[in-house]
This record gives structure tokens, sequence and C-alpha cells, in this order.
């Protein structure tokens, strides 16, 4: 008997928790358009925001809604993970090149004198609103690893020997979640090239060449021989910096050659045979050049 | 210049305190009632206080270095307050290995699963002795007599506690209160834990962490008073007079681990909640359940129960309690 | 005695290096480098250019809009540049430099050493005469005093505080001035009173200088001064304006954008005080002020009266020079002051001691776990929850950080000076308050474009 009883009050219990999660179910139910669980499934599921949402539902639920999608990108996922997408919702795919997260400073430890040793959390944006950094350079990388705390696909490492953040352009899915991060802004999202080839002025310093020589051996002084050297206008120096731009570069390497700090970094290629009639020796041209900079200001 | 500038953001100084510092604190303040429990029940105490805080410290380390990884904390001492305060809820009479299980359940499950030092929502050693004394219910609440002559042997290994609810059952309070002799309570001479039966110890080490700072007065008044104005209640309500209105509250202070529980176990950092006024409810929450524990429920003594409890609720205390911000006052 | 209601600390005054060191003339320099963002605001429009001649008061700034101060030259000389140095903290600023040639003042700057208390100007006189003469907050938050005292429209002071509370561990620079300049101080508190038009006047000084205190109370008696002097229990932040308000009149400044002109109160610093009185009753500018350069190691610490623009390095040489090793210079005290890399950088308005750490003080303690031990709630004067904030800080949690008050920090560092595991406490807070504040802003200026 306690045993039917035990059996009977138990099912009725069940059956009207059953009953009562039946209705509130239908009465928060949420109309959702089925495509964007498709889409969402579609996307790589980092959930990095390189698109601009806070997560791949996010960009999922816009694609679904937005009838012109041209500026949406999952820079993860890239071209081919797009045009999925987009044939699969009868919509124009964005396009979009590829771009990979470069890191813009050379002042590695050898070249960049530190003055000082910082002491306070090891947090870039930390330091960076607090004073200098280690060195006299107020550009250069900090190396504390914002970056790296904001990468999701452990693409960007600090060198410990170089005390400069690193990109792996094999992981980097140009997600410019570093770009962000960075309180100097010398992360810069740059045209990938077939081999991870690269040219670039690895350098952010806005201050006066004879500033940047004494404060980096590795500083662009902005004395513009790179610009021109270059037979395609795309080197541009404004604020005594010099800069590459990415689409119209065509990695001629003529500018890596002419640099008398070896600011501008080639990554991926051989440089280009050095003329015959010039002297290899290095540490003079850049004191000479030194001079010359100063004489123009 | 021969000099090195160190660059860092304000402030530039630091106050002498460190955890080691008020650990260090913390043990000086428990030394008074190791000492008077070592008179007591004789040496065979600081075998189980030894056995206590090795096992304490070499689970720390074992854990630390196997599953946690970083740097190592059993140097911070809180792995030695935490054996030391194991012990202190033992009965000297204890087998070995069951301190050295109740060292793991309070390292091991306690404290390290939660990520270690600071994670932690549970006081440990509480963890360890509720575990023990659910597991092994015999060896946990088997007490020897205290050994120093003068003391009436009355209770036969029973804890004052434990008497007073079993004659309570069928007498009134007044009844129930004659088998004990509170300034015999006072000074330790009454079967219990190790660490809970010497009241002026106790409350000498409270006042030591007043005196140092270490901890402040809102938690083990909060709890004490809330005992005492519970046990006076009763009285009232019961209709006895005399002398039982006042002794009853005082024996609920003195007996078991109220004075233990109050200065060194509800006021463990890392369970207790941030601000004062959070910690006045969780010190009453813990006078309540303990008191209500000690007269209806099946165990003699609350204590650790209640501390585990308002434990759990801590969380929500910090969240809801607020301190009292600067400029609000007039506002509200 | 009165302290203020919430939390504080209490950490060594160290003040016993340079307290009994009367107020020295540092020579005067070879060369100053003047930066024109002294002050809180917008930085002053150069005056000058390479090749002027100038003269000690003269102007060589000027304030760029209101929210701004006047800067005059501390040297007579020839200007060489005007270009970007680094500041203390190795960041590129404008500056003014200045060859010295000789010490050549302004004709109209009256250098007697005769005290006037006469004062006959009208309240808007006096805060025009402030303005020219380039007066900030010298305590170390650099506010221009003449924004300070033009109270907004539908607010009224009743309480002029003067802040002689020097709470900062280390420093004398206010103590020596209320001791040595007493008088001259005093006028300027009645001038500040009678262009605020308030009753009370209270100078609110800690305990822990009973002679400042006795000199202030005798001058009163004898030349009959309507000002209170209000000894205060020591307690750090004592010296912030709002734990002074609360300290002095038991009134709590609400949170922000609330001022303390809101509660009626309105706070000056002690040497402001006695810079105001030199700027209305000597028409001399603020070119000068006294420098207290201290620290454990210091051979001599001294309290020098030092030019604006002075290179730091020469009063740390008046100081005995840095022990060698690892050292920490701080610009300030050490409970808020700034750490230098750079010290040839001047001194500036708000520079009111120069603070040097050796060996392992000059370090930070090692961090460790957050034990929840509760001490930052208790240390914290605003009422936060410090460690709460850190977490919220790391977890970029800006929203909820906002909704715990974050904003209403105000940055005194008790947090992270008592924490027992050494935790960076305001390292993260001040991120954190940074950020939401920018968040605030940005919010603010969106509604506004709405509109």
């Amino acid at each position: 008997m306690t045993v039917l009883f035990t059996i009977l009050t138990l099912s009725l219990l069940g059956i009207f928790a059953a009953v009562v999660l039946y209705f509130v179910a239908q009465k928060f139910k949420v109309e959702e358009d089925p495509r964007i669980d498709e889409v969402e499934k579609m996307l790589p599921g980092a959930n990095c925001g390189g698109c601009g949402f806070a997560g791949c539902r996010g960009l999922a639920d816009a694609l679904v809604s937005k009838d012109d999608i041209s500026a949406l990108f999952c820079p993860v996922g890239g071209a081919s993970t797009m045009e999925g997408i987009a044939t699969y919702l009868g919509k124009v795919a964005p396009k979009k090149e590829p771009t990979v997260a470069t890191v813009r400073c050379g002042g590695v430890c050898s070249k960049r004198p530190r003055t000082n040793e910082y002491n306070g959390t090891k947090s870039c944006v930390i330091a960076a609103s607090f004073y200098v950094g280690e060195s006299a350079c107020a550009y250069g990388c900090l190396g504390y690893g914002d970056c790296v705390e904001a990468c999701a696909f452990d693409a960007i490492k600090v060198n410990p020997e170089t005390g400069i953040a690193e990109v792996d352009p094999d992981k980097c899915t140009a997600c410019g979640a570093c770009v962000k991060a960075c309180p100097k802004k010398i992360i810069e999202l740059r045209k990938k090239w077939p081999k991870n080839r690269a040219v670039y002025v690895a350098c952010a310093s806005k201050d006066k060449g004879a500033v940047t020589m004494k404060a980096c051996k590795a500083g662009c002084i902005g004395c513009g021989k790179c610009a021109k050297v270059c037979a395609f206008g795309a080197i541009t120096i404004e604020n005594g910096l010099a800069y590459i731009d990415s689409q119209k570069c065509k990695l001629c390497r003529k500018c890596v050659n002419e640099c008398p700090t070896g600011a501008i970094v080639l990554k991926g290629m051989d440089p280009l045979p050095k003329e015959p009639k010039v002297a290899p020796a290095k540490p003079a041209e850049p004191k000479a050049e030194v001079k010359n900079e100063s004489v123009n200001a | 210049m021969a000099n090195k500038f160190i660059v860092a953001p304000a402030p530039h100084m630091h106050n002498p305190h460190s955890t080691q510092s008020l650990m260090r604190d913390v043990i000086i303040a428990l030394l008074p009632a190791l000492a008077v429990s070592a008179w007591v029940y004789g040496l065979g105490v600081l075998m189980v206080t030894a056995i206590a805080i090795v096992s304490c410290v070499v689970f720390e380390y074992i854990f630390q270095r196997l599953f946690l990884g970083g740097r190592q904390t059993i140097t911070n001492l809180s792995a030695i307050v935490t054996g030391l305060l194991l012990a202190f809820n033992l009965p000297t009479s204890i087998p070995w290995w069951i301190i050295v299980v109740g060292a793991l359940v309070a390292i091991g499950v306690g404290k390290m699963t939660y990520g270690g030092l600071g994670k932690n929502p549970f006081n440990p050693a509480l963890v360890g002795r509720v575990f023990l004394l659910i597991a092994y219910p015999v060896q946990m609440t088997s007490f020897a007599q205290p050994s120093v002559s003068g003391y009436v042997d009355a209770m036969s290994g029973a804890t004052p506690l434990a008497s007073v609810k079993a004659l309570a059952a069928d007498g009134s309070l007044a009844e129930s209160l004659g088998s004990v002799d509170l300034s015999n309570m006072f000074i330790g001479m009454m079967p219990g834990s190790m660490g809970e039966i010497a009241a002026m110890a106790l409350i000498l080490g409270g006042l030591y962490m007043l005196w140092r700072k270490v901890i402040t007065w809102h938690i083990p008044v909060s709890i004490l008073l809330t005992m005492a104005i519970f046990a006076f209640a009763v009285v009232l309500l019961s209709g006895e007079k005399g002398a039982v209105l006042y002794e009853f509250p005082a024996f609920h202070l003195l007996a078991g681990g109220a004075l233990l529980g109050a200065i060194f176990m509800a006021t463990d950092y890392v369970t207790s909640p941030m601000t004062h006024k959070a910690m006045v409810i969780y010190g009453i929450g813990i006078g309540l359940i303990t008191m209500v524990i000690r007269l209806w429920g099946a165990y003699p003594e609350g204590m650790s129960f209640a501390i585990l409890i308002m434990n759990a609720v801590t969380p929500l205390l910090n969240k809801y309690i607020k301190p009292r911000r600067f400029g609000k006052t007039s506002a509200k | 005695m009165k302290t203020f209601p919430i939390g504080g600390v209490h950490p060594s005054d160290n003040k016993c290096w340079s307290k009994d060191k009367a107020i020295e003339v540092l020579e005067l320099p070879d060369v100053v480098n003047i930066p024109l963002a002294q002050h809180i605001g917008a930085p002053a429009t150069a005056k000058v250019a390479k090749g002027d001649k100038v003269l000690v008061g003269q102007l060589i700034a000027e304030a760029t809009g209101f929210m701004s101060a006047n800067i005059h030259s501390s040297v007579s000389g020839t200007v060489t540049a005007v270009d970007m140095l680094p500041n203390a903290q190795g960041i590129r600023q404008m500056m003014i430099t200045i060859k010295r040639e000789g010490d050549e003042w302004m004709p109209e700057i009256d250098r007697s050493a005769d005290i006037i208390r006469e004062c006959n100007l009208e309240p808007q006189a006096i805060i025009a005469k402030i303005k020219e003469a380039g007066i900030v907050g010298m305590g170390g938050a650099t506010f221009p005093t003449h924004v300070k005292l033009s109270i907004p429209q539908g607010c009224t002071a009743e309480y002029l505080i003067i802040n002689g509370v020097e709470c900062e561990p280390f420093l004398t620079s206010d103590h020596r001035n209320m001791l040595e300049r007493g008088e001259e101080m005093l006028i300027g508190v009645e001038i500040i009173a009678k262009a605020l038009g308030v009753k009370h006047a209270i100078v609110g000084v800690e305990n822990n200088k009973p002679d400042a205190i006795a000199n202030l109370k005798k001058i009163i008696a004898e030349k009959g001064f309507d000002i209170k002097v209000e000894p205060l229990k020591v307690q750090y932040p004592q010296g912030g304006e709002k734990q002074l308000i609360a300290a002095v009149t038991g009134r709590q400044v609400p949170p922000p954008p609330a001022l303390p002109i809101h509660v009626g109160a309105v706070v000056c610093n002690a040497s402001t005080s006695l810079a105001v009185y030199e700027a209305v009753q000597k028409n001399k500018p603020l070119v000068e002020r006294v420098v207290t350069i201290t620290g454990e190691t210091m051979a001599t610490p001294r309290n020098l009266l030092t030019r604006m623009g002075t290179p730091i390095t020469k009063l740390v040489e008046m100081g005995g020079g840095l022990k060698d090793g690892d050292v920490k210079v701080v610009n300030g005290g050490p409970m808020m002051g700034r750490a230098m890399v750079n010290l040839d950088s001047p001194v500036t308005k708000g520079c009111s001691g120069i603070t040097a750490f050796a060996g392992e003080k000059a370090h930070r303690v090692e961090v460790e776990e957050c034990i929840k031990c509760a001490k930052c709630v208790e240390a914290c004067p605003m009422g936060l929850e410090p460690y709460l904030l850190i977490k919220l800080s790391q977890r970029q949690m800006w929203d909820r950080a906002e909704e715990e008050r974050i904003p209403d920090c105000i940055e005194c560092g008790c947090c992270q000076y008592t924490c027992p595991a050494g935790l960076p406490l305001l390292d993260y807070v001040r991120l954190a308050k940074q950020t939401v504040m920018g968040i605030i802003r940005a919010r603010a200026a969106a509604q506004a474009a709405n509109k």
C-alpha cells in the first residue's frame, strides 16, 4: 500500500511539473530565425570579437538580418568562410584581402638602452598611462604583453631576449584584438603576402631624428631616403616617421638597403644584393645621417 | 651614474604587515590555549598538534607542487594555522591516522581543490573536522578526562554540552545545569576538543589579535552576543527564574567550541565577509544557527556547522552589503 | 580631536628628517626649463620666442582660456628655446628654456620684507590679481586657484578651509611655511576669505605639527585675525579635499560630479595662501616655492626656496646626492608622488617635495594571493571595495566597476599601502577609473550630440 502511494504521489508530482514547464516554455518561447544557428555553425566559433561583435552569434545574427553584408567580415574564417555563408544565405560575399598583425618596433634591448627598471604591475596600459617606459623612446614596445593577453589564438608572444612582441603569421587570424590592446598603437594589420613575406618600417617614433637616434639605434629618423628610392610612391614621411603603404608596396626591397638605421624590416625574403660601391660599414652611416637631419631641421 | 632608477606608480610605501606576519600573529594568539590544553590533557596534546601541522604543511606542499603549480604558499604560514586549528578541534585520544585523514580533507578538499589560498569558500580546518565528525563519530567524541586533580568527575567523558542536553530533555534548565561548574569551565577544566576547553586562554588570544589589528571585534562580539541573548530568551520563555537567568547564557558561551569558533574559526579572512555590516550579520547568523542546533538539533554542538553554513552565505553578503560610501549619508 | 569619518591609514610620517630644517634659499640655477603645463587644464600659450630677454616675474606664457594658468619667468635672462623636452616621467612636453643672466626683477614687484596687512581691493579684483599671478594649488593637485575661487552661480561659500594638514609622509614644505611665514600666510587667508565672502576661515593642521599650531594660534591672538586653527588627529589621507572638509565641518561632499562648493566649502593649500598674499600685496607672481628634499638615505635633508624650472638634480645635490645602487626618486610624497626617470626635469608649481628611496625600499613588496582580509575595505576613505575593483579591472568589467562607484576613488593609495598580500590594487583601480571616466565622458558627449 505504502509503495503504491509513493509511486502515485511521485507520478502526480512529475506530471504536474511537466505541465507547468510546458506552459512556461510556450509563454517564454523566443522566435528566432533558424538560419542564425546554421550560420553560427559555419563560423569558426572562436568568439574573438575580431568582427566587431561580442561573439560569433552576434555576427551570425547580423549576417542573417541585414540585406547588405558587405561591411561584415570574419577575419578568422577569411574569404572562404564568408563565401560559404553568403552562398547559404543567398547574399553577396564581402571581399577582403587577408591581413596579418605586424609589430612596428625594432627597439631590441641591444639597440634601445634601458634607462630605468619598471617595478609596477606588468601591464603595458598601466605603464604607458604613467610614464615613458623603460627606455627613452616614448613610442616603442613596452613588452609587458597586453597583446599576448588579448590574443585568443596564441599567435603573439613577447620574445624575452628582445623584449618585443612578435607575431606568428601562420597563427595570426588578423582579428585585431592586439591592435586594440596595444596602448602604444604600434601593432598594425598589414596586407598578408604569400609565404609571409613583408616589408615594413619597424618603428613608430614621431620624435625628431636626433631624439629618436639617442633613444634607440634601430629607430626611423625620418631621413626620407626610402621614400626617394621607392618607385611606387608607397612610402610617405610624416612627423619624422616613414610609413610604407602595404597596398602600394610591391616588395621590391630597394628601401631596405637604403635605410641607414635598419628600421625597415624585411621578412620571408632575401635582401637585394648590395651595390658594390656602397661600403658595407654600417655604423658610420647613421652618424652622418643624424648630422644631415639636424642641419635639415 | 651608478644608480639604477626604479619606477612604479604610487604609493611608494608599504605597511610592515604581510600575509606571513598576520598568520604569525594568529599562531601566537593560539599558543596560550595550546598551553592550557597541554597542562590539562598532558603532552599527548602536543603530539596531536604536531601531527596535524606537519600533515597540513606536507599536503599543501604536495598539492601545490603536483596540481596547482605556481609559487609555493607554505611559507606564508597559513597551512600551519589550518593544522593548528584542526588539532584544536580534535580530542586528544584520537588515533594518528585519523588526524592525517583530517588534514588531507582540510587541505586537499577544503582548500586546494578551489585553487589554494584565498579561493576556498569554506574554512578548511572546519571542513576537516566536520568530515571526521561524520566519518568517525566514535573516535571524535570520546574525550579523555582532564588529569589535574580537584576536578569533580561527573560526566564520564561526555562534554558539558552533551550532558546538559541529555539532562534538559527530561528536566528543567536549572536542573540540567546542575552538573557543570562554570568557573572550572572558564579555566579549561572540562572534557572536550583540545583547543576549545580553555576559555580564558582563548579570550586572551582574541585580545592579542584585536590589539595587533589582525581581526576586528565585529564577528566575535556579534556571535557571542547573539548566543547570550538567545540563551537568555530561552530561559525567560521557559518561565524559570533565579541564577539560571545568567548561568545558562554564560554556560553556552563557555561550553563547546563557542569561543574557539567565534574568535578563531569564524574570523578566518578568506571565508568571512568583507564589510563591517556584513560581518555583524554573519556573526548573528552563526550565533543563531549554533544555538538552534545546540538546543534542538541532533548534535550537542553546532558551532562548526553554523560557521560552514554562514561561510556559504558569505559571497551573497559580499555582493549585497556594501560599505558605507563616502558622501552617501546625507543623500539617503 | 576631529578627523574624517571613513577609512584611513597611519603610515609613519617620517617628518623628522626635514621638519626642523629652516627654509634656505637655493642658489639660482644657470638654466631653467619652464613647462607650459604645470596645472590642471589647458597648457598655457607661450608669449616669448627664442632670443627674447626676460625679467624675473615677466609673463612668458598666457593662460589658454579660463581653466588654465599664467606662467612667469623665474629668472632673468635670455630665452634659448621653446621646445619639447622630457618631463620627470620622460614624456616630452613643451617647455621654455631660459639662460640666466643676473637676477633682475620686474619693477612693480615689491621685494621688501615689510608685511602689508591692509587690502582694499574688491573680491573681483582680488581674483583677477590671483589669476594674473598664475597661482595654482600648491599641494600637488595644481588646480588653478582663480577657478576655485570663482563660485558657480547658485552656490554660496560658507567655509574657507586652509589645508595645512600635509598628510603625505616626509614632506615638510607647508609645515615650514606655517612656522616661518605664518603671519603672511594668515593675511593670505584673510584675502581669500574676503574674495569669497565667507564667514568662517579655518586652518586645519594635523596634530604632528604642534609648533605650527602654536605659532598660528599665537599670531592670531596677537594680531587679531578672525581665523580658527583646528588641530586634527593624524591620519592619512586627511589632506584630501573631501576628507579635510568632512574632518573640519562634518559635511560629506556627494559623489562626483558634485564639488566641495556644493556643501559650501572651499579648500586652499597653506602654501597657496602664502602665494596669494605675495601676489595680491606684493605683486609677486608664482615664480618660486618651498621644496622639501628628503628621504631616509639623504645626507642633508632640506627645505629649499626654489625657483620654478630649476633642475631637480640641483635639489638632489643639495640633499646630499643619491646612494649608489637601486634608487627611486619620487616627485612629491611617497603615497601619491610620481616616481621619476629624468632628474634633469624641472621643479614645477605643484612640486612640494622630492623624496628618495634606496635599496629595498625602492622596490615594491612581493605580490601574493588575496586572502580577502578586508583591510583594503577598512582603509578606503571613500568606502569602496578595492579587492573587488581590482578583479573587475583585471576582467575589464567596466560597467560593474562604474556601479561599484569607481569614479569616487581619490587615488590616495591607502588600499595598496595596507594590503598584506602586496597586491597592486591602485594600479588596477586607477586604470579602471581612467577607463570608466572615459566611458562616462563619451556617453555625455553622445547625449549632448543627440540633443
